[in-house]
C-alpha cells in the first residue's frame, strides 16, 4: 500500500506548494481555493493509505515475490446482473429533465432513483444476483 | 547490478571501422547540410508565418516568435529525424528477439535536463518581452474602447470625439504614430476580443472590468481589427479598423470631429443595437464629419 | 517454475458451483450487465457513434467555410454547429472513449482482476453517459436549437439573457450526467487499481496503460467535481436569479473561466493520458522490446498530471486579470515530461525489430502528429505569443493536431485490443488504407489552419467576407476534413468486412502484458489461469523465458527453462 500512499501524498504536497506560491504571488481567490481543495483531496486518502501501510502485512500484490497461490480464495463480491444501475440512470435522466422542462419531471426522476437506491442496497445485502 | 545493454565490443564492418563510428559519421553528414544551408542563408531568420507588425511591442513579439520557432524547428526536426530513423533503420528484418534494453540513466537524465534548460530560457525571453508589453507609461493620448454586441465605440476623453459603428459599419479608431497611446478597454455586455492582426495583440473586453494597455505604433497605415471572442449572433461581423496617422494629422482629425454632443449621441447609437437587422451604413463619427 | 493456479475467485462462485446459466437474455441482459467487458464495449460503440455525429457536424462547418461569404448555414446555425461539434467530440466522444471504453475492458485484465471493484457503479456510469449524451443532443430538437455559446460556455454569453432557451439547459443537464458518469468511473478505476491487482503485480510492475489510467482517474476526481459545481452555479444564474457570473448583481464573469478551466485543463490531460498509455503498449509490443525508461514514464506521467492542475489560466492570458508569469512557467514546464515520454517512445523502438501492423502505423502517426501539436502548444504558453494567436485558427490547429493524434492512438488501440476483446482480427489492408487517409487528412486539414491563424483569421466565424485571400487555405483544410471522413468510412467498412472472419487466438501480436495471457475474448471473470508475475511483462516472460529484461535495479530474473504447464 506504500506506493499508492506515496503517489497521493506526493501529488498533495505538490498541490500544496503550488497553492502557497500562487496565493502569495497572485492573491487570486478561485484558483487558490481550488488548489487547496485539490491538496486535501490527495492528502486525505493518501494519509489514510499511509497510516494503513505501516500497520498491515504486505498484501500479495505488494509482494514482488508473491505466488499466485497466495491470492487464492475469495477476492471480493462482484454483483452479477442487476437492473438497478439502469434504473438509477433513468432516474437521474428524469431529474435532469426536470431542470430543463419543469419540476413535475422530478416525480418519475426521484421515484426511479429512490426505487433504485432501495432496491440496489437490498440486492447488495442479499449478496447480489448470481 | 548489471545492465542488459551490451558491453561486448561493437561489431566491426569489413572496412575495419566500428559500426558505431560509421553511424556517427553518417549522422554528421546528414546534419551538416541543413546547418550549412542556414549559415549560407545569412543572418536573416525566416518569419515562420508571423510578421513584425506596426507597433514596438508587435516587433518584439515577432522576434520572440522567431526565437521560439528556431527552437521548435531544431527540437522538432531532431525528434522527427529520430522517429523516422527508428522506423526505417530498425524495421523488422527477421524473427529474432532484439536486445531487451530497458533504460539508460545518463541518456534519460540528458533529455530531462536539457529540455528544462530550454524551457527556462524560453521563459526568460518571454518575461523580457512581456514586461515591456504590459507596461503602461504615462502618456497624453488615451482612447476608451467599448465593445458591445455587435460593434465598437471609440471615445477620445476630453476631446469630445466619439466613433461608433456596428458590424459592417466598420468603425475606425484613429491614433497618432510614434506616440504611446493608452487604451481603456471594456465591454457593455458580454466578453469580446479586441484583436488587431498588425499589432500582434489581442485583449478581452470584459464587462465590469477595465483592461488597460499601451500601444506605440511605428508605422502609419490602416489595419484590420476584429472581435475574436464569441459574443453571440453577429460575432463574425464585428469588425473595426485602426488608422495610424502622423501626429499633426491626428490633431487635425480630432479638431474637425469634436462635437459636444458626441458622447450622448454615441450612447443612443449603442442602445439602438438590434438583433434582427444587420446595418449596412458606412462608419461615421458622431459629429461633423 | 511457472505458478499457474486457479485465479482469485469472486464470492458467489463458492455458493453456486453448478450455477444455473439462465440469467436474463437479449436486451434485458444488456440492460442489467455489470461485466466490465460488456460495459466497455457499450462505451466503445456509443463513443464511436458520437465521433461520427461530431464528425458530421465538422464536415458541415468545413463546407460553410469553403468560401468566404457562404450562406450554407445561418449565423445562428453556425454557432450551434461549432458548439455542438466541440461539445460532442470532447464531452461525448474522446473523454468517454479514453476512460470508459478501452480502459473499462483492459485495465482489470491487465492487472489480473476478475472485474472492476464496483461493477454496478460501472454500469451506472455507462447509463449516465448514454442518457447524458441523449440529453445534450436533444437540444437540436427544441425551439431555439442546441447550445450555441461555444463548448466553453463563457459567461455572460451563457446566461439566460444572452442565451435563453432549453438547448443551453439541456447542454448543462447533459454535462451534469456525463460528469457524474466520469466521477464514478474515476472512483472505480482507483479502487480497482489499488485493491484488485493479482499477486506479484506490484505498482511498479503494472503496465504503463494502467498507470496512465490511474493518474487519469485521480485527475478525474480532482477536476470533474469542479466542473459540476460550475455548471450548477451557471444553472442557478440562469434560473434561480443568482448573480454569480453577472456584473449587474455584483458577480464576476471571469470566475466562470477560472472554474471552467480549472476543470478544462486537467480534462485535456484526462483525454490524452489514456492514449499515451495505449501508444506506449503498442510501440513496445511491435518493437519486441520492453518499454524504454519505464520508471521515467511513470514519473513523467505523474508530473504531467500534477502540473496540469496548475496551468488552467493559460487559457485566460488575454483576459488581462490573471497572473501571467506563474501560468507561463508552469505551462512551459509541462513540455519537459511530455518530451521525456516522446524520447522514451523513440527509445522503445530503438534497436528493436519494428513491424508495422495497422496498430503500429497508428502509433507512429500519433508520434508525429502529437509532436506538431505539442510544439505549437509551447508557443501558446508564452503570453506575448498567445496574445496574437489566442482565439485565432492557430489555436484551433494546435488542439486539432493534438486530438487527431489522440484519435490515431484510439484507432491503434482498437486495432491492437480489438482482437482480444472480440476474438477476431480486423483486416490489415483496409486498416492501412484507413491509416493513410486519417494521417494525411489530419495534416491537410490542420496545417493550413496554423497559417490562417497567423494571418489573422479568428475562430468561431461563419464568414470571412473581408478576407477572400483566406479562401484558398480554407479550401485545402476542407479537403483534409473530407479525407478524414473517408478514413472513418474505411473503419466502418473494416468492422463490417472483418466481422467474425479472422480468429485471433490468445496472443496474435506476441503481447507482453497480462491480458495476452488469457483467451480472446476473455472468459467470465477474465482468467482461467494466471502466470507468475515477476516484471511488468508477465506474458512475455512466460513465453520468452530467455529474454527477460533486468528488474529495475534489482536482481536478474532466473533464466532457467520454465516447463510448459
Amino acid at each position: 500500500m506504500r506506493t499508492e500512499a506515496k503517489v497521493l501524498l506526493g501529488l498533495g504536497l505538490f498541490f500544496g506548494v503550488m497553492c502557497a506560491v500562487y496565493w502569495n504571488w497572485g492573491h487570486e481567490n478561485a484558483g487558490s481555493v481550488m488548489m487547496f481543495a485539490g491538496m486535501l483531496l490527495c492528502f486525505v486518502p493518501g494519509g489514510y493509505y499511509y497510516w494503513w501501510s505501516r500497520r498491515m502485512r504486505a498484501r500479495p500484490e505488494d509482494d514482488p515475490n508473491a505466488t499466485q497461490a497466495q491470492g487464492a480464495g475469495v477476492v471480493g463480491a462482484f454483483p452479477g446482473t442487476s437492473i438497478w444501475p439502469f434504473t438509477l440512470g433513468m432516474g437521474a435522466f428524469f431529474v435532469v429533465l426536470a431542470l430543463v422542462f419543469g419540476i413535475w419531471f422530478l416525480v418519475p426522476g426521484l421515484g426511479l432513483a429512490m426505487w433504485a437506491l432501495f432496491g440496489g442496497t437490498a440486492e447488495g445485502r442479499r449478496g447480489g444476483t448470481q | 547490478m548489471s545492465k542488459v545493454s551490451s558491453v561486448e565490443p561493437p561489431a566491426l564492418s569489413p572496412q575495419g571501422v566500428s559500426n558505431r563510428t560509421r553511424r556517427w559519421r553518417r549522422v554528421r553528414r546528414i546534419v551538416a547540410l541543413p546547418v550549412a544551408a542556414l549559415a549560407l542563408a545569412g543572418c536573416t531568420v525566416p518569419t515562420f508565418g508571423a510578421s513584425p507588425g506596426a507597433t514596438t511591442s508587435s516587433q518584439s513579439t515577432f522576434h520572440l516568435w522567431q526565437g521560439f520557432s528556431v527552437g521548435a524547428v531544431i527540437v522538432g526536426g531532431l525528434t522527427t529525424v529520430l522517429i523516422l530513423w527508428a522506423v526505417f533503420k530498425y524495421r523488422r528484418k527477421s524473427d529474432r528477439i532484439p536486445k531487451q534494453s530497458q533504460y539508460h540513466i545518463p541518456l534519460e537524465m540528458t533529455y530531462t535536463i536539457i529540455p528544462i534548460i530550454i524551457v527556462l530560457g524560453l521563459f526568460a525571453a518571454t518575461m523580457v518581452v512581456e514586461n515591456k508589453e504590459v507596461a503602461n507609461p504615462k502618456t497624453n493620448v488615451t482612447i476608451d474602447v467599448n465593445a458591445f454586441q455587435w460593434g465598437w465605440k471609440f471615445t477620445y476623453p476630453g476631446q469630445n470625439v466619439v466613433v461608433v459603428g456596428q458590424t459592417t459599419e466598420d468603425p475606425i479608431m484613429v491614433m497618432p504614430v510614434n506616440t504611446d497611446v493608452h487604451i481603456n478597454l471594456t465591454s457593455s455586455d458580454v466578453i469580446h476580443g479586441f484583436y488587431v492582426h498588425a499589432f500582434n495583440f489581442s485583449r478581452y473586453a470584459l464587462p465590469g472590468v477595465l483592461n488597460q494597455f499601451t500601444l506605440r505604433a511605428v508605422n502609419t497605415g490602416t489595419f484590420d481589427g476584429q472581435c475574436t471572442q464569441l459574443c453571440g449572433l453577429y460575432h463574425s461581423l464585428m469588425v473595426f479598423r485602426v488608422k495610424v496617422v502622423s501626429q499633426s494629422e491626428y490633431a487635425a482629425w480630432l479638431a474637425s470631429n469634436a462635437n459636444a454632443n458626441a458622447a450622448q449621441a454615441a450612447q443612443t447609437a449603442t442602445n439602438q443595437q438590434t438583433s434582427s437587422i444587420v446595418p449596412t451604413k458606412p462608419a461615421k463619427s458622431q459629429g461633423n464629419n | 517454475m511457472t505458478d499457474v493456479l486457479d485465479p482469485p475467485v469472486a464470492a458467489h462462485h463458492d455458493d453456486h458451483e453448478h450455477e444455473e446459466h439462465h440469467g436474463p437474455t437479449g436486451i434485458l441482459k444488456w440492460m442489467t450487465t455489470t461485466d466490465h467487458k460488456v460495459i466497455g464495449m457499450s462505451y466503445t460503440v456509443t463513443a464511436v457513434i458520437m465521433m461520427v455525429i461530431g464528425g458530421a457536424l465538422a464536415e458541415v462547418i468545413r463546407a460553410q467555410l469553403t468560401t468566404s461569404n457562404n450562406s450554407l448555414v445561418s449565423f445562428a446555425q453556425y454557432n450551434e454547429l461549432f458548439t455542438m461539434h466541440g461539445s460532442v467530440m470532447i464531452y461525448l466522444f474522446v473523454g468517454p472513449f479514453a476512460f470508459g471504453a478501452l480502459a473499462n475492458i483492459i485495465v482489470p485484465i491487465q492487472i489480473g482482476a476478475p472485474d472492476m471493484a464496483f461493477p454496478r457503479l460501472n454500469a451506472l456510469s455507462y447509463w449516465l453517459y448514454l442518457m447524458g449524451s441523449i440529453t445534450m443532443l436533444s437540444g437540436f430538437f427544441v425551439a431555439g436549437g442546441a447550445a450555441n455559446f461555444g463548448w466553453v460556455a463563457y459567461a455572460p454569453l451563457s446566461n439566460s439573457i444572452n442565451t435563453p432557451g432549453a438547448g443551453a439547459d439541456l447542454w448543462i443537464g447533459g454535462l451534469l450526467l456525463t460528469g457524474f458518469s466520469a466521477i464514478f468511473t474515476g472512483v472505480n478505476l482507483c479502487a480497482t487499481i489499488f485493491y484488485l491487482r493479482a499477486p506479484g503485480m506490484t505498482m511498479f510492475r503494472m503496465p504503463i496503460f494502467t498507470w496512465n489510467l490511474l493518474i487519469t482517474a485521480i485527475l478525474i476526481l480532482l477536476a470533474f467535481p469542479v466542473l459540476t459545481a460550475g455548471l450548477i452555479m451557471l444553472y442557478c444564474d440562469r434560473h434561480f436569479g443568482t448573480h454569480i457570473f453577472s456584473v449587474q448583481g455584483g458577480g464576476v464573469p471571469v470566475l466562470w473561466q477560472h472554474i471552467f478551466w480549472f476543470w478544462g485543463h486537467p480534462e485535456v490531460y484526462i483525454l490524452a493520458l489514456p492514449f499515451f498509455g495505449m501508444v506506449t503498449e503498442i510501440i513496445a509490443v511491435f518493437s519486441r522490446k520492453p518499454v524504454f525508461g519505464y520508471k521515467g514514464m511513470v514519473f513523467a506521467t505523474l508530473s504531467i498530471g500534477a502540473l496540469s492542475l496548475g496551468v488552467w489560466a493559460h487559457h485566460m492570458f488575454t483576459t488581462g486579470v490573471v497572473l501571467l508569469p506563474f501560468f507561463s512557467i508552469m505551462s512551459l514546464l509541462i513540455a519537459v515530461p511530455t518530451g521525456i515520454k516522446m524520447f522514451n517512445w523513440i527509445g522503445t523502438m530503438w534497436r528493436g525489430e519494428v513491424w508495422f501492423s495497422t496498430a503500429m502505423l497508428m502509433a507512429v502517426g500519433f508520434l508525429i502528429t502529437f509532436l506538431i501539436g505539442g510544439l505549437t502548444g509551447i508557443y501558446l504558453a508564452s503570453p506575448p505569443l498567445d496574445f496574437f494567436t489566442h482565439d485565432t485558427y492557430f489555436v484551433v490547429a494546435h488542439f486539432h493536431s493534438i486530438v487527431m493524434a489522440l484519435v490515431l492512438g484510439a484507432m491503434g488501440g482498437l486495432y491492437y485490443w480489438g482482437p482480444k476483446i472480440t476474438g477476431y482480427l480486423l483486416n490489415e489492408t483496409i486498416g492501412k488504407i484507413q491509416f493513410w487517409f486519417l494521417f494525411i487528412g489530419t495534416q491537410v486539414f490542420t496545417l493550413p489552419m496554423y497559417l490562417l491563424g497567423l494571418r489573422g483569421m479568428p475562430r468561431r466565424v461563419a464568414t470571412y467576407a473581408l478576407h477572400p485571400g483566406w479562401q484558398f487555405l480554407n479550401q485545402v483544410s476542407t479537403v483534409g476534413a473530407v479525407l478524414v471522413g473517408i478514413s472513418t468510412i474505411a473503419f466502418m467498412v473494416n468492422v463490417v468486412y472483418s466481422w467474425k472472419k479472422y480468429p485471433a487466438g490468445d496472443n496474435p501480436w506476441d503481447g507482453h502484458t497480462l491480458e495476452w495471457f488469457t483467451t480472446s475474448p476473455p472468459p467470465h471473470h477474465n482468467f482461467y489461469r494466471l502466470p507468475q508475475i515477476r516484471s511488468e511483462r508477465p506474458t512475455w516472460d512466460y513465453n520468452h523465458p530467455g529474454h527477460t529484461a533486468a528488474e529495475h535495479g534489482h536482481h536478474q530474473v532466473h533464466h532457467e527453462e520454465i516447463p510448459a504447464p
